[in-house]
């Protein structure tokens, strides 16, 4: 177990140092560069010279792009272009928390809700409850979060003024926790609805080819209770892949998260992208590339493990 | 089917009676099982009339979709004008007919790129195996990491959006789960005996590659292609909601939603932002009704 723990991550080595190319030669393909940011139009030739000099621009492209991942490493991010001499560094931790707490409390909402209605469907696969599931979860994946998010706006916020339109908290309040979840609510419930939908469907398909198993219709033959058979027997082996779905959802996850932030002016690393890209704040903007990826590439490492664990039928 | 000759007597007939009837033909069990779907009907006739409003929007649309009746603005819907007005008093039901126009464009550009270049990946890597496949698949690895909404908004920032851009960027965003699929299924082809027999015979690679592997891996591939499309469009809204999609004043079903993302057009004509934004998920939600109906379907192991 522990050798495939290790190989595993090691394998994860070669992925992230793709990952840092990838983002570093998209940057380089911007016409201008990063760097016509912060020069002057009007600056004589000797003197852009001398800027290009100082930036290391006159380097080959293999000694900047080492020269950027040993900084990266470091956790040097660089500065951020539009808030000037501010390290991204700095710009990233101070979102983080508000990302991480609209994620977890999104994951937990979805997977609360589609589990039970998931095992439900396949254990009446066909039934009334099942279609109404089904068409749910399609409705869930074809909404756009951005129309639903202002949808809820229109009518929660806007018409009735039940629940704040933004932000994590009220501006110049003292801190409380009711303030912070009566901000959390309306976002929570759109970044929860695409991924409550996916996790509907994938729980419904999971459970359904379990049930069908023969340990299954032994131990109801032999007079268990169907909701004993169904969460205790089935529900272990049914939960299995769905480890593996959350690897897989979190790219698409991350995506919806900062779509979710910006709609609700929520200050997470999300929205600090989308205004980052707008302003072509381009330290930011690879930096959050990167550590996004990074996100993903151990959320899938995790998950292998995790599904490794849990399944001992997997060899490594 | 060539008329049999030989004579059936009634003895065998009254033994089998459909004996006389000519075999299915595997179109006909196709539309069979797919009309037996009762969701994925409703999706093709839904989005065969989007596409028709979009194809015909010059010939249907009541007003220009520049026109702006400033006196008119934000009317309610009314029979002048069916679903009300924006802003600038422009008709919203002539603007949304043109906006499916850049989101269909797109869609289907878009996923046809990406099935070429996933397709292709996954062909060479699913057939070849070993380092061919590991570096490939290495490629596909790196692409699928990079949160896909992040990669989008970074190259739309670089090139400035047109239809032609979008749809390349898109492939390029997008390919990657196609290519897994295709991989998965050339790497469990490839070892049938058909592929052997083909082998042995001296057909060249490229001939068993995309005349003999990639039929039989056709039936996920356009599943998942449809899904794809709905994927694109979803995305190429949520861009176009974000102003960074295609620019007004040409109107995309995103960027009415963000110029009816406003406190007074919310307060005051709250159909505005309603309208484009099921037009959004009706289009989707066809795609993908479709997607699950082509997948019973075009799989020969479900039942009728």
């Amino acid at each position: 177990m522990a050798s495939y723990i290790f190989r595993r991550t090691l394998m994860a080595i070669p992925l992230l140092l793709g990952i840092t190319i990838l983002s570093f030669a998209i940057i380089k393909a911007a016409p201008g560069g990063p760097v016509s940011m912060l020069m002057d139009p009007t600056m004589k030739p000797s003197d852009r010279e001398k800027f290009e000099e100082k930036y290391g621009l006159n380097d080959p492209v293999h000694v900047q792009y080492f020269k950027w991942l040993g900084n990266m490493v470091k956790g040097d991010f660089g500065n951020s272009l539009i808030k000037r001499g501010v390290p991204v560094s700095e710009l990233i931790m101070n979102r983080l928390p508000n990302t991480l707490l609209l994620m977890v409390v999104s994951t937990l909402l979805a997977a609360l809700i589609a589990i039970p209605f998931g095992i439900y469907s396949a254990m009446r696969p066909y039934s009334k409850l099942d279609y109404t599931v089904t068409v749910g979860s399609f409705l869930g994946i074809a909404t756009p979060g951005f129309w639903f998010g202002l949808m809820l706006i229109m009518f929660f916020s806007v018409k009735f003024a039940w629940f704040p339109t933004g932000g994590v908290a009220t501006l110049n309040a003292p801190f409380s926790i009711w303030d912070r979840i009566h901000h959390l609510i309306l976002p929570a419930i759109v970044l929860a609805t695409a991924d409550m939908a996916a996790l509907t469907r994938y729980t419904r398909s999971s459970m359904l080819d379990v049930l069908k198993q023969d340990y299954i219709r032994t131990a109801l033959s032999k007079g268990f209770k169907e909701k004993k058979v169904v969460l205790k027997h089935g529900l272990r082996n049914g939960m299995i892949p769905i480890v593996t779905l959350f690897g897989l959802m979190l790219p698409s996850f991350i995506g919806g998260a900062a779509i979710t932030e910006k709609i609700f002016a929520w200050p997470g690393i999300g929205s600090l992208f989308i205004d980052s890209a707008f302003q072509r704040d381009y330290p930011v903007i690879m930096a959050l590339t990167v550590v996004s990826a990074i996100f993903v590439v151990i959320g899938n490492l995790l998950a292998d493990i995790l599904y490794a664990i849990f399944d001992p039928r997997i060899e490594y | 089917m060539s008329q049999s000759n030989v004579e059936i007597s009634q003895e065998e007939l009254q033994l089998n009676p459909h004996l006389k009837e000519k075999p299915d033909t595997l179109t006909r069990i196709f539309f069979r099982k797919f009309f037996k779907n009762k969701l994925a009907v409703i999706g093709s006739i839904l989005l065969f009339i989007i596409i028709m409003a979009a194809v015909f929007a010059p010939l249907i649309a009541p007003y220009s979709y520049e026109q702006q009746n400033l006196i008119d603005k934000l009317k309610p819907p009314s029979s002048e004008y069916w679903l009300g007005t924006d802003r600038y008093g422009r008709d919203i039901f002539t603007r949304l007919l043109y906006g499916g126009r850049v989101s269909l464009l797109v869609g289907f550009g878009a996923v046809l790129g990406a099935l070429i270049i996933g397709v292709s990946f996954g062909a060479l890597a699913g057939y070849y195996g070993g380092i061919i496949d590991a570096i490939l698949m290495r490629v596909v690895d790196i692409v699928i990491s990079i949160p896909s909404f992040f990669l989008l908004i970074t190259i739309v920032t670089i090139f400035k959006p047109s239809v032609g851009n979008l749809i390349l960027i898109f492939a390029l965003t997008s390919w990657t789960s196609t290519a897994r699929l295709v991989r998965g299924e050339f790497l469990t082809l490839r070892s049938r005996e058909f592929v052997l027999a083909s082998k042995t015979i001296g057909t060249k690679s490229y001939k068993i590659i995309f005349s003999h592997i990639l039929p039989n891996a056709m039936g996920p591939i356009i599943v998942s292609a449809t899904l794809l499309i709905g994927g694109v469009i979803l995305a190429e809204a949520a861009l176009s909601y974000f102003g960074l999609g295609i620019s007004p004043p040409t109107p995309t079903w995103g960027n009415m939603l963000q110029d009816a993302q406003n406190y007074t057009v919310m307060l005051t004509a709250p159909w505005y932002p309603f309208f484009p934004g099921l037009l959004i998920l009706l289009t989707v939600l066809s795609f993908n009704f479709i997607g699950d109906g082509l997948r019973d379907a075009l799989d020969p192991k479900s039942l009728d």
